[in-house]
């Protein structure tokens, strides 16, 4: 039968059945034996298999079947490098099938800066057990001993006696039926051709020219479009709705009311947002937020359902006790949006009974689950496809799409394609939770900190799966936990204090749904303990950047290197904060703030340069710096855009962002109510990576994030004396502080 | 009298007015002090300057588009001519920086420059004359704790014979009244001090009272209206047109945001004296609010608001109801919710029910995009997006929908303007 | 009703049910362009961003109807041969794109500025590029790339 040789991307989108039904065609081989039955029409996806990973057609092109996928960070071509590089194909030959839970395996949503670090080592090994078994299916072949092989772009040839065999004739369509070997031999990276270079992404060229296909462009024959009308307020019931108000909108279709659910579906996209502007409706009053004004009171005084001590050292309780001079803080982080540029989208169809659903989901297989739950179906009749959307920064609305969407196909027994407005985006996707930290520390006679203790108020759970917001309003079953991701991260410190006790006190409650946002947890934790980290510095009139060399673990060679390499391309004056010749009316300043990522891994310092009008409190960032240590780089390009998008976004972040709301319902519903950084406020940026291509390759894609808020308070505290502990850093806050030093 | 005695006498009186005027009124030259002599560390003094000098919307008329805060070169449009707003900072050449305390003084008290030259009243030193001692020495504090720059403005560009400075001498006899703000003590201390900045650094009258021919304010039509760079900077008096009186606590809201629900945005020039305003202190503002409403206490009120949908409008042409829906309706909302974008209703809309299109149409036309960088209301420009004659129909079509007024006359003249003034800051 | 488009050079008629209907609309699903892109439908964010006359447009709050015989142009458009143009090489050159989502946006924008001034300075490219919201933080590859397409 004919093979999609390279299965066009709508085919793929579709998900027909092609490669799938390819498999179970192929006859058998002495090597590659077939599974019986019914196995062999399903394509693997379990993660001890080969072929849950790769295949290779008899053209010799590549298949890769990732379940990370490209948010628009980079990894899409990252990963097919550790592929083409591990197997020895050309780089040209390998594509990639994302995010599809019938084709693709669940190696986790795709999160916590571990595509490559997790996922890439997962293909790479899958690769190179695949390599290995190739060249045993050769040496066979060839009648040549394995070590005598060698493989170029696809080809293995015998180095003695010539004799060559193409991949292509060795497998060609055929499954491999191997378990991956952990200790199948990994190409060394004094051998890497692709692995660390800058090969340019293949998406780019197709979205700068307009022929790329996001979601949003995603089209099913016989689709209609459907928007979300949600409650005017969270938890308000619907009272009535007058459908005559909407009976005019040419194209409009039906009006689907389930519980609180509401929707329009209609026939043409800008029908759907008319109806949803247009139809009238009324609702109960609800009322179920706190006073924004008072956020922290609120947050101080939820109830705690358990205390993680997340580091213990020594006696902290007592080191504090001892005399000695003691340094205490509390520090502030806001409620964050994700703010995706495109509102979340999803495309739902049921046929014979079974869904399909896409999205830009970045966690296909954990929103197959949720869908399952919702509709009351089993796991194996839905199957959720990853299609690209706008960068989700986490978990965003496109679960909460796909599930609107889903509801709809369900009761219009049609595909529904559901499209969310701005407001949808701003005001109903789950948020970074307010984050309260209080920190002491405590300073001997001779200047040694003796003992660092910190306590941090954030919700309960972990990362997991967040409720799905139409399943909530039509009252359908969902999971009920809070999953606010690994927020934990970070609270313990890297130094090396003698006396250190780090506790999260995980709260009950947090005002909205809470769900991870870049660098969730790690970067309000390292804000504080960074930033805290200064003032115990400028308690010792100690250079910030020599006291933080003093407190690391003189063995972390890496980690010394990357404070010793920040203080040259920063060009880093030793002297301690602030700068004593403070005068004018707009001051400049700098801070320093270095992380470990999560204790264990990633090594980033940074350096931010900022200029401070004292009289209104407008902060400018003028120049960041950065030392980035990932272990092996795949592509320098990924790496680099990743520090610049973390420092960009997270200036604005730190500078200008918090969700506003009311007692009711979030006020903040688009970028005139949430503004973020623009061009006109861009920070100049110097970026230097080390690359080590004999260590792990590490994540990359939100450590940098992480320092950012931290620097430029310290940098704010060097150029005026004055501390600003609570994100964002909005003028009003600045001057305040600047008036009470 | 024959018409040649009549122009003989007001050319006589003119120049005895104009003579008796420079006697009255010339000063001589302040020495000029070294910049490097003022060495100011009082902060106190500066962040008490800074916000005086928000209230005084210094800023807004002493920086050119993209230029330094407070260097000048921003050219001021009179009917007289084209005057360039002077460099404020402590350069020692272009700018303020040889100036001593009572020079600046001087300036704002008397409105004469460091060396006795007459100050064009674009500067508005009728008002800022009220000034306190105190008061001027933070703001002379805060302009000297400004980063230095050099940048030396363009001469005036104005006609004969007001490019002749004595003249103005004969101005300020007419115009500038030195007679001190009493307090009132049948009013608060609120009300007050509201004056006192209003009256003074706030210069609310040089925007929001008429003005005569020569330029100097109407004061027997305190407040009841004026025109500025082609915008109606409406009426705070009884004559107010708007369909929900404003309350203190309403103004005060609007004049530090620059927005109310009730009311709409701050747009055009009133853009940056609300951000300005949004700085200073907040008693202050409280206070302006205050003494502004005062001035429209037994007002008309409010007209009768039109249903929030706006009326039922059967005789509108197709095409301009689609571009009210495809457009407009996105943010203005028939439900008297706040729209995206802050967007108000708009049957509430102060620019919608005034008598004239003036800010209607430029609010249509340039937008609202001022508030951008942190946050606030927002509006797109219309003018690269629809045509000038669709601009039109647009304007009134809401006209006719959202009030029970008159149709204006006035939209395509005011268009025709409106592009001609470009885009606003 | 039809209506009468000239779109990337070629003139069309095209039919609408809803003469409301914004421009961005009947570009994406009536002529299948993939360029401008929906963000915010309130003139915001920049990414539905068109040429209409040559003027950067905000297409969410065009109603087709009101479009006349203005000539259009979306990022596919500005392909000269079926390559891209100097600016969009640009951006393919310096990968200024992470998601990409606002990139249409971005060179509709900065290509109208390059159209009146081929070399402008670093402040005129940011005051110039500031109604365009990016998320992912590419602005400074966005700079890099109009400012490799103005020199070269």
């Amino acid at each position: 039968m004919n093979l999609h040789l390279k299965p066009s991307r709508r085919d793929i989108l579709k998900g027909t059945g092609a490669l799938v039904v390819a498999f179970s065609l192929t006859p058998p081989s002495e090597a590659f034996a077939l599974a019986q039955g019914e196995a062999a029409a399903a394509k693997p996806v379990v993660l001890d298999q080969v072929d849950t990973f790769l295949a290779i057609d008899d053209k010799g092109m590549v298949t890769l079947y990732s379940g990370k996928v490209d948010l628009g960070t980079g990894i899409r071509i990252g990963l097919q490098q550790i592929l083409a590089e591990e197997l020895d194909v050309p780089l040209a030959n390998v594509n990639t099938i994302e995010g599809d839970t019938a084709l693709t395996p669940d190696q986790g949503p795709t999160y916590g800066s571990l595509s490559i670090q997790v996922g890439g080592m997962q293909i790479r090994q899958a690769a190179a057990t695949a390599r290995s078994a190739l060249l045993d299916q050769a040496a066979q072949r060839l009648g040549a001993a394995k070590e005598d092989l060698a493989v170029a772009d696809g080809v293995v040839t015998a180095k003695s006696g010539g004799g060559r065999i193409a991949y292509a004739e060795l497998i060609g369509g055929k499954t491999f039926m191997l378990k991956v070997d952990p200790a199948a031999p990994a190409k060394s990276p004094a051998d890497y051709k692709i692995v660390g270079k800058p090969i340019a992404r293949r998406d780019i060229p197709e979205k700068l020219t307009g022929k790329f296909t996001y979601v949003q462009d995603f089209r099913v024959p016989g689709m209609l479009h459907g928007s979300v009308v949600r409650p005017p307020t969270i938890g308000a019931t619907l009272q009535s709705i007058d459908e005559s108000s909407v009976k005019d909108i040419p194209g409009i279709v039906r009006v689907i009311r389930d519980g609180n659910f509401l929707a329009v579906v209609t026939e043409t996209e800008w029908a759907a947002v008319r109806a949803a502007r247009e139809i009238k409706t009324s609702w109960s009053k609800s009322e179920t937020l706190p006073d924004q004004a008072k956020l922290w009171e609120h947050v101080r005084s939820t109830k705690i359902v358990k205390d993680d001590v997340t580091s213990n050292i020594g006696d902290s309780a007592a080191a504090m006790a001892a005399g000695g001079k003691i340094v205490k803080a509390t520090y502030d982080f806001a409620i964050h949006t994700h703010g995706s540029i495109g509102p979340s989208c999803a495309v739902a169809e049921f046929k014979d009974g079974k869904l399909t659903c896409w999205s830009a989901s970045q966690a296909t297989h954990n929103l197959r689950k949720q869908l399952a739950m919702m509709m009351k179906m089993p796991d194996e009749d839905v199957r959720c496809i990853y299609i690209d959307g706008a960068g989700c920064y986490g978990r965003n609305g496109h679960e909460d799409a796909a599930a609107d969407a889903t509801l709809l196909a369900k009761i219009m027994e049609k595909p529904v394609r559901v499209q969310w407005s701005r407001a949808d985006e701003h005001g109903w996707d789950p948020k970074g939770p307010p984050t309260l930290i209080d920190l002491r520390a405590n300073i001997d006679a001779s200047g040694n900190v003796t003992a660092w203790e910190s306590e941090f108020f954030i919700p309960q759970g972990a990362a997991g799966m967040v409720d799905l917001v139409a399943a909530t309003l039509s009252d359908r079953p969902v999971v009920g936990k809070l999953a606010p991701g690994g927020i934990a991260n970070d609270s313990a410190i890297g130094y090396k204090f003698p006396n250190i006790k780090t506790v999260c006190h995980r709260l009950e409650t947090t005002p909205f749904r809470p769900s991870w946002i870049r660098t969730p947890g790690r970067m309000q934790n390292t804000f504080a303990n960074e930033s805290f980290f200064d003032e115990i510095a400028a308690a010792l009139n100690a250079d910030p950047l020599e006291l933080r060399v003093r407190y690391t673990d003189p063995a972390d060679k890496r980690g010394l290197e990357v404070l010793d390499r920040l203080a040259k391309v920063a060009k880093w004056e030793k002297r301690a904060s602030p700068r004593k010749d403070i005068k004018g009316d707009v001051v400049q300043g700098r801070g320093v703030s270095y992380v470990k990522y999560e204790l264990v891994r990633t090594y980033v310092g940074l350096v931010a340069d900022v200029d401070v009008d004292r009289t209104s409190g407008d902060v400018r960032v003028r120049r960041v710096y950065v030392v980035h240590d990932c272990g092996q780089i795949i592509n320098p390009n990924g790496v680099r855009s990743q520090i610049e998008g973390s420092v960009i976004q997270t200036v604005s972040r730190t500078l200008k962002e918090e969700v506003m709301f009311d007692r009711g319902m979030i006020t903040s519903l688009d970028w005139a109510s949430y503004p973020i950084l623009r061009f006109s406020e861009l920070p100049e940026l110097v970026i230097e990576l080390i690359d080590r291509p004999t260590e792990k390759p590490w994540g990359a894609g939100e450590p940098t994030a992480a320092l950012v808020s931290s620097a430029i308070s310290n940098a704010i505290f060097d150029a005026t004396g004055a501390r600003v502990r609570s994100v964002p850093f909005k003028p009003e806050k600045v001057k305040a502080a600047l008036r009470s030093t | 009298m024959t018409l040649r005695r009549v122009v003989l006498t007001v050319v006589v009186v003119g120049i005895l007015v104009a003579l008796g005027g420079y006697a009255l009124m010339w000063r001589p030259a302040i020495a000029p002090v070294a910049t490097s002599a003022k060495a100011h560390v009082d902060r106190k003094a500066i962040d008490h300057g800074a916000e005086l000098a928000s209230i005084g919307n210094c800023a807004d008329c002493h920086t050119s588009a993209n230029g330094a805060a407070y260097a000048g070169g921003r050219p001021i449009p009179t009917p007289f001519g084209t005057i360039y707003a002077s460099n404020l900072t402590p350069d020692g050449e272009t700018g303020i920086g040889s100036w001593s305390e009572e020079a600046f003084k001087r300036a704002m008290r008397d409105g004469v420059d460091r060396e006795g030259r007459q100050l064009y009243p674009a500067f508005p030193y009728d008002h800022f004359t009220h000034a306190t001692d105190a008061d001027i020495h933070a703001i002379y504090a805060f302009l000297m704790s400004k980063p230095a720059v050099r940048n030396a403005v363009p001469a005036n560009d104005l006609a004969s014979p007001f490019s002749f400075r004595p003249i103005v001498a004969g101005w300020k006899l007419l115009f500038l009244h030195r007679d001190a703000l009493e307090p009132d003590s049948t009013k608060s201390a609120e009300w007050n001090r509201g004056r006192y900045l209003v009256e003074g650094l706030g210069h609310c009258g040089s925007c929001h009272t008429p003005r005569n021919a020569l330029g100097g304010e109407k004061r027997d039509r305190a407040y009841a209206g004026g025109v500025v760079e082609g915008w109606n900077a409406p009426p705070l008096n009884a004559s107010l047109v708007t369909t929900h009186k404003w309350t203190v606590d309403q103004l005060a809201e609007y004049l530090s945001t620059g927005w109310h629900r009730l009311h709409g945005a701050a747009a055009g020039p009133m853009a940056d004296v609300a951000k300005n305003l949004g700085r200073a202190s907040q008693d202050d503002v409280r206070a302006i609010a205050t003494y502004i409403a005062s001035l429209s206490p037994g007002a008309e009120g409010a007209k009768a608001l039109v249903p929030a949908g706006g009326k039922v409008l059967t005789d509108q042409p197709a095409d301009v109801v689609a571009i009210y829906n495809g457009a407009c309706a996105k943010c203005h909302n028939d439900r008297h919710d706040v729209g995206p974008s802050q967007a108000i209703s708009l049957s509430y809309s102060t620019a919608v029910q005034q008598p004239q299109s003036a800010n209607a149409v430029r609010v249509v036309m340039h937008g609202i995009e001022s508030y951008r960088t942190d946050g606030g209301p927002y509006m797109p420009a219309f003018a690269g997006i629809l045509t000038d004659a669709q601009i039109a129909s647009v304007v009134q079509y809401v006209r006719a929908r959202y009030t029970d007024q008159p149709q204006w006359t006035d939209v395509k003249s005011q268009i025709a303007k409106a592009r001609q003034e470009g885009v606003q800051p | 009703m039809k209506v009468s488009l000239h779109v990337n050079g070629k003139s069309q008629e095209i039919d609408v049910a809803d003469p409301s209907t914004p421009l961005l609309y009947v570009l994406r699903d009536n002529l299948g362009l993939h360029g401008p892109r929906f963000g915010c439908g309130l003139g915001q964010c920049g990414s539905c961003m068109v040429h209409v006359d040559g003027h950067a447009t905000f297409s969410c709050v065009l109603p087709v109807t009101a479009v006349g015989d203005r000539k259009v142009t979306t990022l596919e458009g500005l392909m000269e041969g079926g390559k891209p143009s100097k600016l969009q090489q640009a951006f393919i050159d310096e990968e200024a794109a992470q998601c990409g989502y606002c990139i249409s946006g971005m060179v509709m924008q900065a290509q109208a500025l390059l159209n009146k001034t081929p070399n402008p300075t670093d402040d005129e490219i940011r005051r110039h590029m500031e109604p365009n919201l990016c998320r992912c933080g590419t602005h400074a590859a966005i700079m890099r790339a109009i400012k490799r397409a103005a020199v070269a």
